[in-house]
């Protein structure tokens, strides 16, 4: 079986958001992560792999510097890397990554795609589904189970109160919840070895069957009103009493601000 | 020079954080209160290679460098003093004199398991009246066919009853020199856990370092087959030495982790800890111990780093080594007992943190050579 998992280097919103004046993502001056829900699809891929034997290829769009999640990846058990970078991609909404991965993708085999639900610094959970229209395959999405069965996934997508279970031909793509599973631990000698790995490195003059106009910042219906961090709740207030005290304490905090 | 690290020992050093944090820290507290040995923790580190960092692949390791090594006993350490040293206990005093003089064979029997996790290891040399005169050892090993026949005891044996896999030091003969001086030979042994005649005396109980098993290890008529010596006979000390000059990056990698996890700790602290009307790190006395620990802490990292760059590049690092440990020892302790300081009444109490890393620090200036012994082995190679 060959797995093709899409994967996003993300700002690790623990460190706090930055941003540039004109309002985007100042990503060169933050901490970053593998997104979570895309770690989750690798893990499932890579829990594929030890049960069924596969080749697991990992690939991402991003700045040069994307490379470090694609090592993480390797680090953790995947086989190839590929890394789509060029000026001409840059500023790309959903539909023009979702065009680009798509681009990308079609110079692989592949039985199945795994992405993320969505990367935590965008919230979309567009890219999955709209690569698998661009590739003309079956999308579940916000699986929380994946099983194969002989050329089938059988995938539980979730609901907010139940989840169905639906069954699809490969190759299909499934985008992967945080929910999934735990992620594996990457090993010492695994990083030391994905260091050693050669990247595969791909620009625009590699993507496959995209037109020039469906790519980039000049490729991108949407248009970003104004971009900000999330409210942070208030710093709170740390009080250690005694059990009873403390129930006094929270009755009148709560009478002060009216709340009861 | 360049200082920074390079970018997989960097994704290394994040690796070791996260499991430190995800798994290590949470049963911390619990380790020292019950003195119950981690074993959940060691098999999960084995999983991951954890237990064979610096044993090359052919032997079932991670084929990675001894600053790594020493980075995962850091940041272990730095939130649990006990699984580091259970971590460098394995790899240097066990792991490494048998990757070092082991036969082909031992390798591959004793070795391999090792460094895959799948047994733990453990290195007895002190005894009741050896302890830094190594020399002073009563254990002796007899050769009776093909067998050694082992008699005596080890006292304060790190991972004791835990291991597996024990490197035993014995007296194989006594020597006399040409002024009629007598010297004991000594061996070094790869013994079994099973082997009959080989049995557990009481378990320590200590100041630190709780949940590590430290017990008496007691040899009564032990047979050990031939060929599981140690290199050559009569060259044990020797062994012995170079594979302590290796523990002690082992050991100084935990006593910097302890460092770093108090100071940390109490960065936090002082931010939130109000008296007077104003957060304590609001103080220039706070401000200004906290410089301290912290430029104290720094330099014990570049030591630690330097000497664990000396073990990869190097043939003799034993000084280098002696100055890490020796210098890292006295900071953690300095440094525990400041972030104790700064926490007040609460510090002294079991409930945070920073009161089990001073009691955890300790150690670190007595075992794998005390902070005397380092001075020894350095001033002995500036007077040589």
């Amino acid at each position: 079986m060959k797995i093709v998992v899409c994967v996003k280097q993300v700002p690790d919103t623990k460190g706090g958001v930055k941003f540039n004046p004109d309002g985007t993502l100042d990503r060169a001056a933050m901490l970053t992560i593998m997104n979570p829900d895309d770690k989750a699809g690798l893990e499932a891929a890579l829990r594929l792999k030890d049960q069924y034997g596969a080749e697991v290829t990992v690939v991402t769009m991003g700045l040069p510097k994307a490379e470090e999640v694609l090592r993480e990846a390797l680090a953790m058990g995947a086989d190839k890397g590929i890394l789509v970078t060029d000026r001409v991609l840059g500023g790309a909404d959903t539909w023009a990554t979702s065009q680009t991965l798509a681009g990308a993708i079609r110079n692989l085999e592949y039985d199945l795609i795994i992405t993320g639900r969505q990367a935590i610094d965008g919230d979309t959970a567009q890219v999955g589904p709209q690569i698998s229209e661009h590739l003309g395959i079956p999308v579940i999405s916000y699986a929380q189970k994946i099983e194969v069965e002989g050329n089938s996934v059988i995938v539980e997508r979730q609901y907010d109160d139940r989840y169905h279970v639906v069954k699809a031909q490969m190759p299909c793509l499934i985008t992967a919840l945080a929910e999934l599973n735990e992620a594996r631990y990457m090993t010492p000698g695994g990083i030391f070895d994905a260091f050693k790995s050669e990247i595969t490195v791909w620009g625009r003059a590699d993507l496959k069957d995209v037109e020039d106009s469906n790519l980039g910042l000049k490729g991108s219906p949407t248009q970003i009103a104004k971009a900000s961090d999330k409210v942070r709740k208030g710093k709170g207030e740390k009080v250690t009493l005694d059990p009873s005290e403390s129930v006094d304490y929270i009755v009148n905090k709560l009478k002060e601000k009216h709340v009861i | 020079m360049d200082f920074t690290l390079s970018k997989e020992h960097e994704m290394a050093r994040r690796l070791f954080k996260e499991f430190a944090e995800n798994e290590v820290k949470p049963l911390a507290q619990e380790v020292d209160e019950t003195e119950i040995f981690p074993r959940g923790t060691v098999e999960k580190m084995a999983k991951l290679g954890f237990l064979g960092i610096p044993v090359p692949k052919q032997y079932g390791g991670q084929g990675c460098d001894i600053l790594t090594y020493a980075m995962c006993v850091e940041e272990l350490s730095k939130v649990c003093g006990t699984t580091g040293v259970i971590v460098s206990a394995h790899t240097s005093l066990c792991c490494d004199p048998i990757l070092t003089y082991g036969t082909e064979e031992q390798k591959q029997k004793y070795l391999v398991p090792l460094a895959k996790g799948e047994k733990l290891g453990a290195f007895g040399l002190t005894e009741p009246g050896a302890g830094t005169d190594a020399q002073g050892q009563q254990t002796k090993a007899v050769l009776d066919g093909d067998e050694y026949v082992l008699n005596g005891s080890k006292i304060f044996i790190t991972n004791g009853k835990e291991a597996d896999v024990y490197i035993i030091f014995a007296i194989t003969g006594v020597d006399v020199d040409a002024k009629g001086r007598s010297k004991k030979r000594i061996s070094a042994f790869i013994v079994e856990k099973g082997t009959p005649g080989f049995t557990f005396g009481t378990k320590e109980k200590k100041m630190g370092i709780r949940g590590s098993s430290t017990y008496e290890l007691i040899f009564t008529d032990c047979r050990i087959p031939k060929e599981n010596m140690l290199g050559q006979e009569g060259k044990g000390f020797g062994i012995a030495m170079h594979t302590l000059d290796g523990g002690r990056i082992g050991i100084a990698a935990q006593a910097l982790g302890l460092a770093e996890g108090a100071l940390e700790t109490t960065i936090s602290y002082v931010q939130e800890r109000k008296q007077f009307g104003r957060p304590i790190g609001a103080f220039q006395n706070t401000q200004f111990q906290l410089a301290d620990m912290a430029t104290k802490t720094q330099a014990a990292q570049l030591m630690v780093y330097k000497a664990a760059r000396a073990k990869d590049t190097q043939k003799v690092y034993s000084v280098e080594a002696a100055m890490a440990k020796l210098y890292a020892a006295e900071v953690a302790m300095e440094v525990t007992t400041k972030a104790v300081q700064l926490h007040g009444g609460y510090g002294y109490t079991r409930e945070y943190d920073v009161e089990r890393m001073m009691r955890d620090a300790k150690i670190t200036e007595i075992y794998e050579g005390t902070s005397e012994v380092q001075r020894m082995v350095i001033s002995g190679n500036l007077l040589k």
